[in-house]
């Protein structure tokens, strides 16, 4: 049973107020730009301004003779040290290994994206950085930009890379020896519901932008790194070993407070590189920070799938097979993760909650003169979410049955299930959710507001879809095997003090996730002490343990177990030293409340005795444990964790303009268990809303030059406040994860995952309701594009 | 932002006399010049602010006039002006934020003529004289396409002045990012004639759409401009809306509008 948060006060299932955001709300936090460091030098990237291009030459002399100018950088400066890795090599359907184009530091001989880094000029400030960089003499032959996938792909077309045989990144089939089963399903089907779409090239826009600050110690040729990151011990390893050759004992790279990530901050991208190298070859602090216009052309960008996607049902409306066909954008160079997005994190995901038989999936991934992109919020789970549950809803019109009754009847309800696309859910409850979903939504009292909307010459539309995510990333072994170049453990150290109090060094990361919160609750329940008695420490390599960081909603369920791995270690050796104590045998001492016991026996010790004679160990059984008290625990997860729910969207269309607005928003979701309820809410209405950023307002639009057509919030529309209504969210369906000892699943993406299509099902529905023949509109769902196919 | 000089005169005086600096530039709110500027798009020697100076503060009634101070922000303009000129104050507070109502001025929103700003339809519906300090200019003669008016150099705008219509109401169906109007219509209704004047959607700039205004005057109801619509030729297009839409935009919102102020 759920524990009911109300009654809660502390520890597992409470709502404690985050504790970070004394900070955070007082102007007290500690971010990367506000680190300065003695001395430091400003880098200004000179960026390209034209998609594609060959350098015919750089001349700096005169701007390296500008007032305050340290050193002008180019790519000749970088021959000598590694590109930019990309951590996950995909193999392709005919087994071979994808192509990876090198990635320079500073661009070499060609710019390939608007915003390509083709010089970095340090100097005494950044105006007269600025100022250098206007006065470089660029010669760039301009060249063919290659901007539509499908254009990139053909015969002849200009080459991004000129080294490789063509645009082509991968062109992956997974299951490879399903597609002629899922052929033949095809072919006997009923009916066959066939929907093209787009899922739009987003721009993560985080409010921190991001900043490097390299520093370099010659006394002890200690390399140190101030970095805007999801996980610097990624970073280190990255940067260390496969670009500047520096050893992680010699490179600390630090992520202080961090103003959001939403994947975006996962990559290591070149600035950090350059500001680590520059440092040391100028024994100088150099830093950068990105200006909001520089965010937009040099931020990885999220998403930007071309799909066609095939459901076939039989005549019982059972599905019976299903493929997709996506064109997915790598932009021009393969940032860290790009290759797994479109792929793992997307294919493995394309059963969904239903239980179709035969499922194939093709991916071509394509080299463009666009900013590169890689994993956001979701990451592929959002992609595959979409059109699974848009094809289902169009299905449903089209054979004209209830598209929820469609939905219950293909759904999964035996667990655990193996899916056709190599995952194993291991818990689920689809019509639990489905269920809860109908009550929070009050669907029963649709068709009266419908009426009402109608009466004041409004349209409207009620959108419904399920969605199943993959968190808790990721099973070493596993991924290893799928390409991965990383391994996905988490780490923990748990020391404690001598007075009882615990500090918990975590490789897990957090950028607005609220773990100093929530991470103390599971700690102190599992001790049954105070929460204020825990401190959470993470972001620093120089005092974590090799952690992979956040992303993948991932923290709590390996992150977190990582805890309460180590906690256990902590607790089963505490027991030990109070067992000496009390004169009782180990197995007989109990920890309840902070209290160690002897079972049958009103014999008890406090939490704090035990500690402090863990290092005052006076009477203590030195010769058969250390003193001390601290331990540390590495957790790899068997499985990937599967949160679902169902999500309902009810928007008003403006039949005369187009416009959408969103009346009523409900999303009841299956997390497992819960840790703050609070939290959890919060990490939903903020998915909520960038999912409907999504689906209404965001697009990163490029013309066919490669100019980013949307590359300020002039023209970028990020959800407002009042685009945004009150949401009804419910996590009370829990089906804990069965295989991390929290039972704890992820709930950091599900809201943007689960949201676009409810809101495009909205859409549709609204139209539909007015006659319109209107099967699909590509996102966002702008006010001109909904006139547009109104009037179409 | 490269380097330059700030001057802040007293007196419109002083301003015209610092503004026949080489290359110095009138500095209203900043709204728009200082991100220009932070783009390093433009590179005046000299700022010459025009917040400090009194004479050009401030809202007046003056015989069925509004009477605006060149440097009055949009934010005084939305409280002061709301019991005189409703449709205009509601107009001036729709302006972005709170933080550029406080800025932002209604000489500098006139003075840059952005084809998607607001206060160009209320100046132009209005009928308005704006007033520099060298002449008076009607507003059908001010505006002279994308971001252009028939100012001189160094000639500022200190005061516009409105004759308050009998009834008059602005709608603005913003862009999804900027906020600006992707489309703007203000109709004002004057005892003898009707003016509509139409911002956001024209290659032109703000522009009167005659044809509406003509059969207003005739009949002062929505449903007077059943059938009226303007051609999507010559319209903008863009990210946010195509030629077509705008045009249909416009007939929709000036039916909005005569509906909301009859
Ligand atoms: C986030 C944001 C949202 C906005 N939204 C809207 C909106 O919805 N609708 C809208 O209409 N506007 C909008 N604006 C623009 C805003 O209204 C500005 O105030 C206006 O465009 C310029 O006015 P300013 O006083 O800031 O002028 P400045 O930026 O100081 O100057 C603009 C130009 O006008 C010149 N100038 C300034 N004052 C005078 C004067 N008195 N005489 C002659 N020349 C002068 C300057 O030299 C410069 O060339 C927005 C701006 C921002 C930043």
């Amino acid at each position: 049973m759920p524990k009911d948060s109300d009654q809660i006060d502390s520890g597992i299932g409470a709502s404690p107020k985050r504790r970070e955001d004394v900070r955070f709300l007082t102007g007290t936090g500690n971010y990367t730009d506000d680190i300065n460091l003695n001395g430091q030098a400003y880098v200004y990237f000179l960026r390209s301004d034209v998609a594609h291009g060959r350098i015919v030459s750089i001349d700096t002399s005169d701007a390296a003779a500008m007032p305050g100018v340290v050193q002008i950088f180019t790519g000749a400066d970088f021959e000598s040290v590694g590109g930019i890795p990309c951590g996950w090599q995909i193999t392709d359907k005919h087994g071979e290994v994808m192509q990876e184009p090198a990635h320079p530091v500073l661009a070499q001989g060609k710019v390939r994206y608007v915003g390509d880094a083709i010089a970095a000029v340090v100097a005494d400030s950044l105006e007269q950085a600025r100022d250098a960089a206007e006065a470089i003499m660029l010669d760039i032959e301009e060249l063919p930009a290659v901007i539509d996938m499908k254009a990139a792909l053909k015969e002849g077309a200009t080459k991004v890379h000129d080294d490789l045989t063509s645009n082509l990144c991968y062109d992956w089939g997974f299951v490879e020896e399903n597609k002629p089963a899922v052929e033949e399903a095809f072919a006997k089907a009923a009916h066959v519901t066939t929907l093209e779409l787009v899922n739009n090239r987003l721009i993560a826009n985080p409010m921190e932008p991001r900043v490097a600050l390299g520093d370099f110690n010659r006394a002890t040729g200690d390399s140190t790194l101030y970095t805007t990151s999801q996980n610097p011990h990624v970073i280190r390893l990255l940067m260390g070993a496969f670009v500047l050759g520096i050893p992680e004992h010699k490179l600390r790279v630090i992520a202080p407070d961090v103003g959001g990530g939403f994947g975006t901050k996962i990559f290591h991208y070149a600035e950090e590189a350059f500001c680590t190298f520059a440092a040391k070859a100028l024994n100088r602090a150099v830093k950068w920070t990105s200006s909001r216009s520089e965010a937009f052309i040099s931020d990885a960008h999220g998403r930007d799938h071309v799909t066609t996607i095939q459901l076939a049902l039989d005549s019982d409306n059972n599905f019976t097979a299903l493929r997709t066909d996506t064109h997915a954008n790598m932009g021009a160079y393969l940032s860290t993760f790009a290759p797994s997005v479109p792929t793992w994190l997307h294919g493995t995901l394309m059963a969904g909650n239903y239980k179709t038989p035969l499922i194939y999936v093709n991916v071509k991934a394509v080299f463009t003169n666009t900013v590169p992109v890689d994993a956001y919020r979701g990451a592929g789970r959002p992609e595959a979410t979409f059109q699974l549950e848009r094809v289902i809803d169009k299905a449903a019109r089209e054979l004209g049955v209830d598209p929820i009754a469609l939905r219950r009847q293909n759904f999964i309800t035996e667990f655990p299930y193996a899916t056709p696309v190599a995952v194993e859910y291991d818990t689920g409850d689809y019509n639990a959710t489905m269920d809860k979903l109908e009550e929070i939504a009050d669907l029963s009292g649709f068709a009266a507001r419908r009426a009402k909307s109608e009466a004041s010459g409004r349209v409207r539309g009620l959108g419904v879809n399920c969605y199943i995510e993959a968190c808790g990333i990721a099973p070493s072994n596993l991924v290893g095997q799928l390409g991965a170049r990383a391994g996905l453990y988490e780490s923990a150290t748990v020391r404690v003090n001598a007075t009882g109090g615990l500090v918990v060094m975590t490789g897990s990361h957090s950028h607005g996730q609220g773990h100093e919160t929530s991470f103390p609750q599971v700690i102190a329940e599992m001790i049954g002490i105070d929460e204020s008695m825990v401190e959470i420490v993470h972001g620093d390599t120089a005092n974590t343990p090799m952690g992979m960081g956040t992303y993948g909603s991932r923290s709590l369920a390996v992150g977190g177990s990582a805890m309460v791995r180590a906690t256990e270690k902590i607790i089963a050796k505490a027991k030990k030293i109070a067992a000496h104590i009390l004169e009782a045998s180990d197995a007989d001492i109990e920890l309840k409340d902070g209290q160690f016991s002897v079972a049958g026996t009103d014999k008890s010790l406090a939490w704090g005795d035990v500690t402090l004679a863990a290092y005052v160990p006076h009477n203590y059984p030195l010769e058969d444990i250390e003193p001390g008290l601290e331990e540390t625990a590495f957790y790899d997860p068997a499985n990937f964790t599967y949160p679902s729910g169902a999500y309902a969207c009810e928007v008003e269309l403006d039949p005369e303009t187009g416009k959408v607005s969103i009346e009523r928003f409900a999303a009841a979701d299956d997390f497992g268990n819960i840790v703050n309820p609070m939290i959890v809410d919060g990490q939903v209405h903020g998915g909520i809303g960038q999912g409907i950023g999504q689906a209404l307002l965001e697009a990163a639009v490029y013309n066919e030059d490669g100019q980013l057509l949307s590359a300020s919030y002039m023209d970028y529309a990020m959800p407002r406040a009042d685009d945004l209504p009150f949401y009804q969210v419910d996590h009370s369906c829990q089906t804990p994860c069965t295989h991390n000892p929290l039972g704890v699943k992820g709930c950091g993406e599900a809201g943007a995952i689960g949201s676009p299509p409810a809101v495009v099902n909205a859409v549709v529905d609204a139209l539909q309701s007015m006659g319109k023949d209107v099967t699909h509109i590509d996102m966002p769902l702008s006010p001109a594009r909904v006139w547009a196919a109104m009037n179409g | 932002m490269y380097n330059f000089e700030v001057e802040k005169p007293t007196s419109i005086a002083d301003a015209v006399a610092a503004l026949g600096a080489e290359e110095a530039q009138a500095l209203g709110g900043g709204q728009t010049l200082i991100p220009t500027l932070k783009q390093r798009l433009a590179s005046p020697s000299k700022l010459v602010s025009l917040s400090g100076i009194a004479e050009m503060q401030g809202v007046r009634l003056e015989a069925g006039t509004v009477c605006i101070g060149g440097a009055t922000p949009h934010g005084v303009v939305a409280s002061e002006a709301a019991a005189a000129y409703p449709a205009l104050a509601a107009l001036a507070g729709k302006i972005g934020d709170p933080a550029v109502r406080n800025r932002g001025t209604i000489g500098g929103s006139l003075a840059n003529n952005d084809p998607a700003a607001c206060y160009p339809a209320a100046a132009l519906a209005s009928g308005a004289v704006i007033v520099t300090n060298a002449r008076e200019i009607a507003a059908d003669d001010f505006f002279d396409g994308l971001f252009t008016t028939v100012l001189e150099e160094g000639e500022i705008v200190t005061e516009v002045r409105l004759p308050v219509p009998e009834v008059a109401n602005y709608q603005k169906f913003v862009q999804p990012a900027s906020r600006f109007a992707l489309v703007g219509v203000f109709v004002a209704k004057f005892a003898g004639a009707v003016r509509v004047a139409v911002t956001g959607a024209s290659e032109e700039g703000v522009f009167r759409w005659s044809e509406a205004e003509a059969a207003l005057s005739r009949n002062f109801s929505a449903d007077a401009l059943e059938g009226l619509s303007v051609a999507p030729e010559g319209m903008m297009a863009d990210i946010h809306g195509s030629k077509a839409y705008r045009a249909h935009l416009i007939a929709v919102l000036t039916k909005r509008a005569v509906a909301a102020a009859a």
